[in-house]
């Protein structure tokens, strides 16, 4: 096997691995949607989604979310072009929009903390606050590991390795997108309705 | 002082390291123990063998060597919290109230579940996959070496805080799955439950990341010609197993992230206050925790597979059906779960459902062990010491089952439940199937990872022992949960007359000890005898399948020469000279370089946990930090791997002939 041969196999198993990735950690968020479903009426007598959801802004968020998502498919798509260049700025441009996603989300959490709707006060809350919170948690993990990964490519040249990487930061990233639209309906539209 | 009270936080105090004399026995157990490891390797001055052989090495078969010694320590402590509860119900009687207490013993008896499930039978089914899996597909090693190193270490990092617990703090006194609302912060305080959560938590990663790991190895490692159907059926076994590790240990993830989220913030998600709900979460855990049972039995299923057909030497009967079995098993260990509570109240047509189910998940495994019986049909036997493990598994879970399926009748078990009988079912299964049958393996592949056969005899008597002494421990056990006896109760009245039958049980457990002590002495006279022992022909016991057909034991890269098969059971073809397996030219390929990235992943795995048990958050964020930079250096690193050219091979291999 020539050594072109070999990286093209070690990067099909490594795709799949990172797919089956992936699945798992879809499965963490199915754990936590589930128990959103369950206990999002348990309230406790105390406030519901309708009554603190904002859907203007929420929808706000969704579409940085996006861009950001559509952002990242064009550094992709730059860096199989072996453009350097382009493929840093619209990195840049994905992490630039991460991080107003996860400002406004933090945004949304500080508001309902200083009117006393905090996770402590009923399921409902609890379950809200965990599988959101889940979510921004995985949006700072990428946000590091996007850090970490344009670091390297302002260093280095574009290597069929760097290549990769960023193919796989790009998969994580479409997928939490994926999982935000299921919290945006599922959350926040049904808990307005 | 108050710079001091900040850095430690509200939870850590003096008083968490005296609780009386028997806890001190544990601590100086656990302390004395690290103790003599550390100062036998500093007086043989063999620190550096041991970093760069062994815990930065990304070799599978010494990954596995790692994970089963960890298992085997772990399967002594088990053992002991056993034989403490064994002893305590046979003390405790009338006047007498034993030597623990009721905080203490549930303390044991949580301990003896947790570590038996997450760090014996995971440890020792990780072990063998490691040992032998990349060895049966005809891989030089598995899909993705550093992430296996990562998940022993995560393993590794859930045995520290497991054990620390015994020198610093408490365990949970919950039983092995921590029922909310009892293991909430409003019932359960201490650090006990948090101590519980975080070691299970980390090394339940490392077994996701690990399933992740086999999975692509098994689709995208095999060597030419092994499609999927002329795999080994231990390659089955694991295959439907990380399927099943795959898509059951992130729902574990899930619900123990959000029972830490209702002990460290304050949640709701399970209390039995604001709208929590207790349900949800047994529900969820007996969704992670029903396919965990299979996920321990079926590479067992394979074992034995493997061992009957060598034994018997004759191919394996009714394969297909076997690997459909397989697959049944693992599809229906999802839909059973609610069989755990059928008396939550979930009514009739829900537990009618469960019931059945549960009764059809039996029809997969009778096909399994007839399969078995029927390969042993005329066949020439011999009856070495991996088969003397075959015959007691068969006739134990053939039990085990049978109580099994009297369990899934909802109208009995509202009998039975919670009670002994349940306990000695589980055990029935579980020492049965699983622990004979990694005993099985661990027997059988021995000579091929360490170059000498296991001492036979030695072999034959534990394993004796210990079926003797499961059923001498185990049928008074039933006997007590058919009178009524609740399971997790340090004391019983003695008017019911049941201590004979304790009695009875502990005595069983003694012999289990004299079988255990066996095996030990077994290992050692072993290794001292092992010029005698040796396997010279790398074929040890006549087998079928590819790891017999390299030199034992093994080297590091498996095959100098990647085989190609024609069929199943290539090597027992290929000895009859129907077929050549390793033909053609020699070829360069590369080899994973040694790393100290996993140790430092599980020393900052092992500080986040028990930063996050003591409360102090300064010390997470460092923790996590450590992670972070350690994973991005990693991959600023380029240098990982060390080629091997197409002649070194073939020198490789011409040396290791000559030495045979």
């Amino acid at each position: 096997m020539s050594q072109s041969a070999t990286a093209v196999v070690a990067h099909s198993k490594e795709t799949f691995g990172f797919w089956l990735y992936l699945m798992t950690d879809c499965l963490v968020f199915a754990t936590l949607f589930a128990t959103f479903a369950v206990l999002r009426s348990a309230t406790a007598g105390g406030v519901t989604g309708a009554d603190i959801f904002s859907l203007p802004f929420v929808l706000t968020e969704t579409m940085v979310l996006l861009a950001s998502s559509f952002a990242v498919g064009m550094a992709v798509v730059a860096a199989n072009a072996n453009k350097r260049r382009p493929m840093l700025r619209w990195l840049a441009a994905t992490g630039l929009l991460g991080a107003v996603f996860l400002g406004m989300e933090l945004w949304e959490f500080t508001v309902l903390y200083q009117e006393g709707h905090i996770w402590t006060k009923s399921a409902f809350l609890s379950s809200y606050f965990g599988l959101v919170g889940t979510h921004g948690l995985h949006i700072l993990t990428g946000l590091i590991w996007l850090a970490a990964l344009m670091g390297h490519a302002l260093k280095h040249d574009l290597s069929n390795r760097a290549k990769q990487r960023i193919l796989y930061f790009s998969l994580f990233w479409h997928f939490l997108d994926v999982i935000w639209i299921c919290i945006f309906t599922v959350v926040y539209l049904m808990g307005v309705v | 002082m108050n710079l001091l009270a900040s850095i430690l936080g509200d939870r850590m105090s003096w008083d968490y390291f005296w609780h009386g004399w028997v806890q001190f026995g544990g601590q100086a157990a656990t302390i004395g123990g690290a103790l003599a490891v550390v100062a036998g390797l500093t007086y043989f001055k063999k620190w550096g063998y041991i970093w760069r052989e062994w815990l930065t090495s990304l070799d599978a078969k010494k990954i596995g060597v790692m994970y089963t010694v960890v298992a085997v320590v772990m399967l002594l402590r088990g053992f002991g919290d056993a034989v403490m509860m064994r002893l305590q119900q046979m003390l405790a009687s009338g006047d007498s109230k034993g030597f623990l207490d009721a905080e203490h013993f549930q303390q044991v008896f949580t301990a003896h579940g947790t570590i038996m499930i997450f760090f014996v039978a995971m440890g020792l089914m990780f072990g063998l996959i490691n040992l032998v899996l990349p060895l049966m597909l005809g891989a030089r090693d598995v899909a993705f070496p550093l992430l296996n190193s990562i998940s022993f270490y995560l393993y590794l990092a859930g045995f520290v805080l497991v054990n620390l617990s015994l020198v610093y703090g408490e365990f949970g006194a919950v039983g092995w799955l921590a029922y909310p609302p009892l293991s909430e912060l409003q019932f359960s305080p201490g650090p006990g439950v948090d101590y519980w959560l975080w070691s299970i938590q980390i090394a339940g990663i490392g077994s996701t990341l690990s399933a992740i790991n086999f999975i692509v190895t098994i689709l995208r490692m095999r060597c030419k010609g092994m499609t999927l159907m002329r795999m080994p059926v231990f390659a089955w076994s694991i295959f439907a197993t990380m399927i099943l590790t795959l898509a059951a240990f992130p729902m574990l993830t899930g619900s123990l992230f959000m029972l830490s989220l209702d002990r460290m913030m304050g949640m709701h998600y399970f209390t039995s206050e604001l709208g929590g709900n207790a349900m949800m979460y047994i529900n969820l855990i007996w969704a992670w925790g029903h396919p965990e049972v299979y996920i321990l039995v079926l590479p067992a299923f394979g074992i034995y597979s493997e061992v009957v057909a060598t034994f018997a030497r004759k191919k394996l009967f009714g394969y297909t059906s076997m690997v459909w079995a397989l697959m049944a098993i693992a599809l229906f260990s999802y839909l059973v779960w609610a069989h755990h509570f059928f008396t939550m109240g979930a009514g009739g047509n829900v537990n009618a459902f469960f019931g059945i189910m549960t009764m059809i998940i039996a029809i997969p495994t009778g096909v399994k062990v007839f399969n078995w019986l029927f390969t042993l049909y005329k066949g020439r036997i011999r009856f070495d010491a991996p088969m003397w493990w075959f015959v007691a598994f068969v006739t134990t879970f053939l039990i085990g089952g049978a109580t099994g399926v009297m369990l899934a009748v909802p109208a009995i078990d509202f009998q039975v439940h919670n009670s002994l009988f349940l306990v000695a079912h589980f055990h029935n299964t579980i020492i049965g199937g699983v622990v004979f049958g990694y005993f099985a393996g661990l027997t059988y592949w021995f000579p091929k990872i360490f170059g000498f056969k296991l001492h036979e005899r030695l072999g034959k008597l534990a394993a004796s022992l210990w079926i003797a002494g499961f059923f001498m421990a185990f049928i008074p056990i039933y006997i007590l949960g058919f009178l009524g006896a609740t399971r997790r109760l340090e004391k019983f009245d003695p008017s019911y007359g049941w201590q004979p039958l304790f009695i009875a049980s502990a005595i069983g457990t003694a012999v289990i000890g004299l079988a255990v002590a066996t095996q030990l002495v077994q290992l050692g006279y072993s290794i001292w005898k092992r010029k005698q022992l040796q396997d010279k022909t790398g074929d040890p016991w006549n087998g079928r399948t590819l790891e017999w057909s390299v030199p034992s034991p093994a080297p590091e890269y498996n095959f100098a020469r990647l085989p190609v098969v024609h069929s199943r059971d290539a090597w027992w073809h290929a000895k009859q000279g129907q077929a050549n397996i390793y033909e053609g030219a020699y070829r360069d390929f590369e080899l994973p370089k040694n790393t100290g990235t996993g140790v430092a992943i599980g020393i900052a795995a092992t500080i986040f946990g028990f930063a996050a048990i003591w409360h102090l958050w300064w010390l997470c964020v460092v923790a996590v930090t450590m992670v972070v930079w350690v994973l991005v250096r990693r991959m600023m690193n380029e240098d990982t791997e060390v080629l091997v050219t197409a002649a070194q091979a073939r020198k490789l291999d011409a040396t290791r002939k000559a030495a045979a």
